[in-house]
């Protein structure tokens, strides 16, 4: 009920800031853009529009769904506590914990509509124009799931920041730079190891568990390892295929409940 | 728990809290019991603010014990007893202030009536707005509105009156009234000394983290023995004359000031009675709250 009460008031803020209207139009405008971008090569492959629109739409979401996540939560503590009324909702007899989720159910609910309607209208489109099999749709609906996964890994993280930072200015940079960290820097420096290591034990055995401990990497496996079609020739395709199948998953998953343990100290810290 | 006026609300014994090595709160002693309006003073920094929120729970304190209705503060049954008004309040500009009322009464489980509660403090008019476009003191209208959700039996005020209008401030006392009336234990933090004067039952004077006075009105004002002035007009051109038989001082053209202890006071009147014609008015000024407050706040506790 409180949870609800916190979940709701926050559905309001967004809806009336237009978050939702602006999240909803980024994603629907990259989705399409992609889906007809991709359309060009379709036939002369032998595979299906959608199959190839999905993967580039995997690619996009690696990007996408963290920032879109940590747009959102970067403010959630951080701001109240910069407006003066973080004290008096702490003085309300809904926990802090309690007002996290509220939270997250709110925010969550804010990323799945953007993310449905965004890669929704581009497998429509896929569909529509007769070359969708039953496998792309699959993929279609995984690319969906995992993208608002990952979104709420990145959704707790942005809490716990939030929470840690002095400011809302200082909480927007840190969210920057963990998004950097995580989606650009991390895969960059791995590559680097990569390449020094030439195809040593580091390669061959840690490598993979490395980065499929980084939630943006579990995505971008899990999507492309599931589905045979979307496989990438990269480092990661070789990596995805030397990792048993529920490491990606697991990663995943494993991630929103970390974050909110962390985020959830972080909160208990806050003496507003 | 029993709602007559001796059941004691808030109970605070021997808190302490510090701030790195400083000590903001020195063994703090307080009581607050139903229907009693406790105006707190203290210059800023005195550590008004960090006291509510030790009562709130929102802060942890080294030292010293806490009790809202028998529970720990920051306790669920504490948090449902206690209501807070926070120092120049704010809220979520893009929610409306209905919103954000039934917002805060879902919070806490109540099933108000909103909309009663928004005309209450004035807002009807104004209900269905953005908080954005809300003046400061239609903010702090708000911030009162949601004091009153749900009877609570400790209402916390941190400077309530900040940012309002005179005609809001009588609206405001007159809210705290009625929530002392229906057994509200409710604690004023201020530094507005004349309007905390006529509308509280006790004050509380804390100076550097410390409680140096807490009494009713008229017990501190004896115990400070501060003077009462008497202010003499004589008639033209003997008003020196006049301070020289009074042992009083020229404030201006035709006055004299006399300070004489409280209890020397009829005595002194008798005096000035028998110089007869001299003496054109006189005017009586008891030690107000200001000189209680200069006394107690600056003088080093005994």
């Amino acid at each position: 009920m409180r949870i609800l009460a916190m979940t709701r008031s926050e559905l309001l803020i967004l809806r009336r800031n237009l978050w939702i209207f602006m999240a909803t139009l980024i994603m629907l405008a990259f989705a399409l853009a992609l889906s007809f971008a991709g359309s060009a090569p379709t036939g002369t492959l032998g595979v299906d529009m959608l199959t190839i629109s999905v993967a580039s739409m995997t690619t996009l979401s690696v990007y996408l769904a963290p920032l879109l996540a940590l747009m959102m939560s970067f403010d959630a503590i951080a701001g109240d506590r910069e407006r003066g009324s973080l004290a008096l909702l702490l003085s309300y007899p809904a926990g802090r914990g309690e007002i996290l989720v509220g939270k997250f159910l709110a925010h969550l609910a804010a990323l799945s509509i953007a993310m449905g309607i965004g890669f929704g209208t581009a497998g429509a489109i896929a569909a529509w124009f007769g070359s969708a099999g039953a496998d792309s749709l699959v993929a279609l609906a995984r690319l969906v799931a995992t993208s608002i996964l990952l979104g709420a890994v990145f959704l707790v993280l942005g809490y716990a920041i939030s929470a840690l930072a002095s400011s809302t200015t200082s909480a927007a940079g840190l969210s920057a730079g963990l998004w950097l960290v995580f989606v650009v820097l991390f895969d960059l420096a791995l590559l680097g190891a990569v390449v020094m290591d030439s195809g040593g034990a580091f390669t061959q055995s840690v490598f993979p568990w490395v980065m499929v401990a980084n939630p943006a990497d579990a995505f971008r496996i899990w999507n492309i390892a599931a589905s045979e079609s979307v496989a990438l020739a990269s480092v990661m395709a070789g990596a995805a295929s030397a990792l048993p199948g529920w490491a990606a998953p697991l990663s995943l998953l494993a991630w929103p409940v970390v974050g909110f343990v962390l985020a959830r100290a972080a909160f208990g810290k806050v003496e507003p | 728990m029993d709602n007559t006026n001796d059941t004691r609300v808030l109970e605070i014994t021997g808190l302490d809290k510090f701030r790195g090595t400083t000590q903001v709160l020195q063994g703090i002693d307080l009581t607050l019991r139903a229907g009693e309006r406790l105006a707190l003073l203290g210059h800023n920094g005195a550590g008004k603010s960090t006291l509510i929120k030790a009562v709130l729970g929102l802060i942890q304190t080294e030292g010293g014990s806490i009790s809202i209705c028998g529970s720990r503060p920051g306790t669920g049954a504490a948090r449902t007893h206690t209501a807070f008004l926070p120092e120049a309040v704010s809220f979520h500009p893009a929610l409306t202030g209905h919103e954000q009322l039934l917002m805060f009464a879902r919070l806490s489980g109540e099933t108000a009536d909103i909309s009663a509660l928004l005309q209450r403090v004035g807002l009807s008019e104004a209900m269905h707005r953005r908080i954005g476009t809300y003046s400061k003191g239609m903010r702090q209208r708000l911030g009162l509105a949601q004091v009153l959700l749900g009877r609570p039996k400790l209402a916390l005020l941190d400077e309530p009156t900040s940012g309002l209008d005179p005609i809001s401030r009588q609206d405001l006392y007159a809210i705290i009234d009625e929530l002392a009336a229906q057994g509200t234990a409710v604690l004023i933090a201020s530094h507005a000394l004349t309007e905390v004067e006529a509308r509280t039952d006790r004050i509380a004077i804390l100076r550097r983290g410390v409680k140096v006075a807490d009494d009713t009105l008229a017990n501190l004002s004896t115990n400070a023995g501060l003077p009462v002035k008497l202010r003499l007009r004589a008639t033209e051109a003997q008003a020196d004359q006049l301070a020289q038989q009074t042992g009083g001082c020229r404030i201006n053209g035709a006055s004299v000031e006399i300070r004489c202890a409280p209890q020397d006071k009829m005595a002194e009147l008798r005096r000035i009675a028998a110089l007869g014609d001299v003496v054109v008015d006189l005017d009586m000024v008891p030690p107000r709250l200001e000189d209680l407050y200069r006394h107690y706040s600056q003088e080093e506790p005994s």
